[in-house]
């Protein structure tokens, strides 16, 4: 019974960090319906960029903290500036190959300027967060990385559901053509959903960091791992995501701990055919209905 | 008695058949007939045994790129597995050559036959979605043959992998690079030759549709799903049939090659190459290549330098960042890749002078 529960723990805090590297993919899917193949390396982005201004150069933590988030919603802007906008109104494949391309770009960038070297943030969360109960002990991070998810979901549900901008990116991931002869604005919502992502992404990336440490090739597996997630949570919905972290987690965990630690890694993506053979929209998603 | 003629100066078309002939003119069949025997008298002859050894990798890559092409090009359905199922050809071939004894030409065979019943496996996802989940239900394919590749120890040896006899063709040898030149060409010129007529029967034309609109296409009484997966195992087939060729020619196979970014390789093949056009897959299978092999002589060529050892080790990473660079550049800026900048190179000469 201890050993399940030990899992239990463990499978909620794996799944917990799946649930907050799907963040950042649930949102630029929402706003774009773009699957970002190069989340991975948005996140590892991110992350780096944390360690480089609070660990190489040793700004004080609130303020490397503030600039990575300008930095990312910066990076955001240009990444959708140079590679995203000559692709409006072009089909889908192209922008879902051209973050393939930009993923294994940012990764061979990374790889190449800080090599395959696993870092460590300095430690700087205070140890009054973390929560004693019973003979449980959760780490400040996981309380503080709670805090912040639970922020984000609610201001990024109100954003969605009531401000203009957020029903305009709804409007334009639904259906390009009818937005923009709406008259919203289709190039300044995009820019806007990626900055706003890689601003998220660069947020779970350094929780990421904290909780595993920062290495290229970890964070951007975690990046490929989002997919059955999301799959499993819907597309298109936040709270899914965090659902369908959780469950992925769980299920990672306990079949490392009860059948085989090498099915461990692979079993995320069996659970993904089957969940699109059965309920492919996944929990919480927007089944698509075709009209002619 | 045909004359040989140019092209004209304009669409002239007046019958379907016209626009189905793959030569339009008798010049375009004196050129292929050059071109054939260029590649199969002057080029083995001339060429030395490392730029065989390119040239035969680069027939390999290319027979696998026009399946897939046939897959995202003309079926308008993204595959992110065909690096694995690549190694799936390649595996059956080990397998079945070493523990059942098949002869070289059949395990060719039967390794494309396995790969394009694998390959429904995964295409399975597409009877109820579009194409982003079924893009996703191919990386999970990925990840999970390759689990397979390095954990079923008793079928693929794991990450010791499985040797192989050197294969031999009607008694004769194919150990030099010479000899499995022509096989993989004349492998080549047949599976290209599939494809083209392929693309000219109802069946190429319903993947045509299915890719224009989908919607369309159903409504024109073609039953997608049945058409989706046909497509899936023809593209599986040729990827498992230039696995299994690749196994025989390097005799031996292990788990690494077939990762994820095999698959960005082949998909960087076809868009380099140019979506949709079975000419483009050869060059994308050229330019990818020699690239690589470009970027690993650099890297040698570094390594030799005492000075710039430190360097070498760094510009591996490179070889990644190179060829996300190349898809990216090739969908900005030229989206239908080198086979529209070689058909505008020919049209140009045809319009001559008036081109524009």
């Amino acid at each position: 019974m201890e050993f399940f529960f030990q899992l239990l723990i463990q499978g909620l805090s794996v799944g917990f960090l799946y649930a907050i590297a799907a963040l950042g993919f649930v949102m630029i899917f929402k706003s774009s319906s773009v699957l970002n193949f190069a989340h991975g390396d948005l996140l590892a982005i991110g992350a780096f960029f944390f360690l480089v201004l609070s660990s190489w150069w040793n700004l004080p933590i609130p303020i490397a903290f503030l600039i990575t988030l300008v930095g990312s919603f910066t990076l955001g802007f240009i990444i959708e500036r140079l590679f995203l906008r000559p692709l409006i109104g072009e089909s889908l494949i192209l922008v879902i190959m051209l973050t393939v391309g930009l993923a294994s770009m940012f990764k061979g960038l990374m790889l190449f300027i800080f090599g395959g070297n696993l870092f460590a943030y300095r430690e700087f969360l205070p140890t009054t967060l973390s929560i004693q109960w019973g003979n449980i002990n959760i780490p400040p991070v996981y309380v503080a990385s709670f805090i912040i998810s639970i922020i984000f979901l609610l201001l990024f549900g109100l954003f969605f559901k009531y401000s203009s901008q957020g029903i305009y990116m709804r409007s334009v991931a639904d259906n390009q053509t009818a937005a923009l002869s709406l008259g919203v604005h289709v190039r300044r919502v995009f820019a806007l959903s990626w900055a706003i992502a890689a601003l998220v992404c660069a947020m779970s990336g350094i929780i990421l960091g904290i909780i595993s440490g920062v290495n290229v090739h970890s964070i951007s597996i975690i990046g490929l791992k989002v997919f059955p997630v999301v799959i499993l949570g819907g597309l298109e919905s936040i709270g899914g995501a965090i659902i369908g972290g959780l469950i992925i987690g769980l299920l990672e965990t306990f079949t490392g701990g009860y059948v085989s630690t090498s099915l461990r890694e692979v079993v995320p993506y069996i659970a993904l055919v089957f969940i699109l053979l059965v309920k492919p929209y996944g929990l919480f998603g927007l089944v698509e209905i075709e009209r002619v | 008695m045909r004359k040989l003629r140019f092209h004209p100066c304009g669409n002239y078309k007046e019958r379907y058949e016209e626009e189905l002939t793959i030569f339009e003119t008798d010049f375009g069949r004196l050129w292929m007939l050059i071109g054939l025997f260029l590649l199969f008298v002057v080029i083995p002859l001339i060429s030395s045994s490392y730029i065989l050894y390119v040239l035969n990798h680069i027939g390999i890559f290319a027979i696998a790129a026009v399946g897939l092409n046939l897959l995202i090009g003309f079926t308008g359905q993204i595959s992110l597995g065909h690096g694995a199922f690549f190694g799936v050809g390649g595996y059956a071939a080990a397998i079945l050559t070493t523990k059942l004894g098949f002869p070289f030409y059949l395990s060719l065979i039967s390794a494309g036959i396995v790969t394009a019943l694998v390959g429904l496996v995964f295409g399975l996802p597409s009877a109820r979605l579009k194409h982003l989940y079924l893009t996703i239900a191919t990386l999970a394919g990925q990840f999970i043959l390759q689990f397979l590749f390095v954990n079923w120890e008793d079928l693929t040896g794991g990450s010791m992998g499985i040797i192989l006899p050197r294969a031999t063709l009607f008694g004769i040898s194919l150990k030099s690079d010479h000899a499995y030149f022509y096989v993989i060409f004349i492998c080549f010129v047949g599976m290209l030759w599939i494809a083209k007529n392929l693309l000219r029967t109802r069946y190429g034309r319903a993947f045509i549709a299915i890719r224009d609109n989908d919607r369309a296409a159903e409504g024109m009484g073609i039953p997608i799903f049945h058409y989706k997966l046909l497509a899936f195992a023809i593209s599986s087939f040729y990827a498992g049939f230039a696995g299994a060729l690749w196994t025989h020619y390097l005799a031996s196979i292990t788990p690494d090659p077939y990762t994820l970014f095999l698959s960005v390789e082949f998909i960087a093949m076809i868009i380099i190459g140019g979506l949709g056009s079975l000419t483009g897959s050869v060059f994308g299978a050229i330019f990818i290549t020699s690239l690589n092999e470009i970027l690993s002589h650099a890297s040698e060529f570094f390594m030799n330098l005492p000075a710039l050892a430190g360097i070498a080790l760094t510009i591996a990473p490179l070889r990644e960042f190179v060829f996300g660079l190349a898809i990216v550049l090739f969908i900005i800026f030229e989206p239908r890749g080198l086979a529209e900048v070689w058909r505008i190179i020919r049209s140009s000469f045809r319009l001559w002078p008036f081109s524009y």
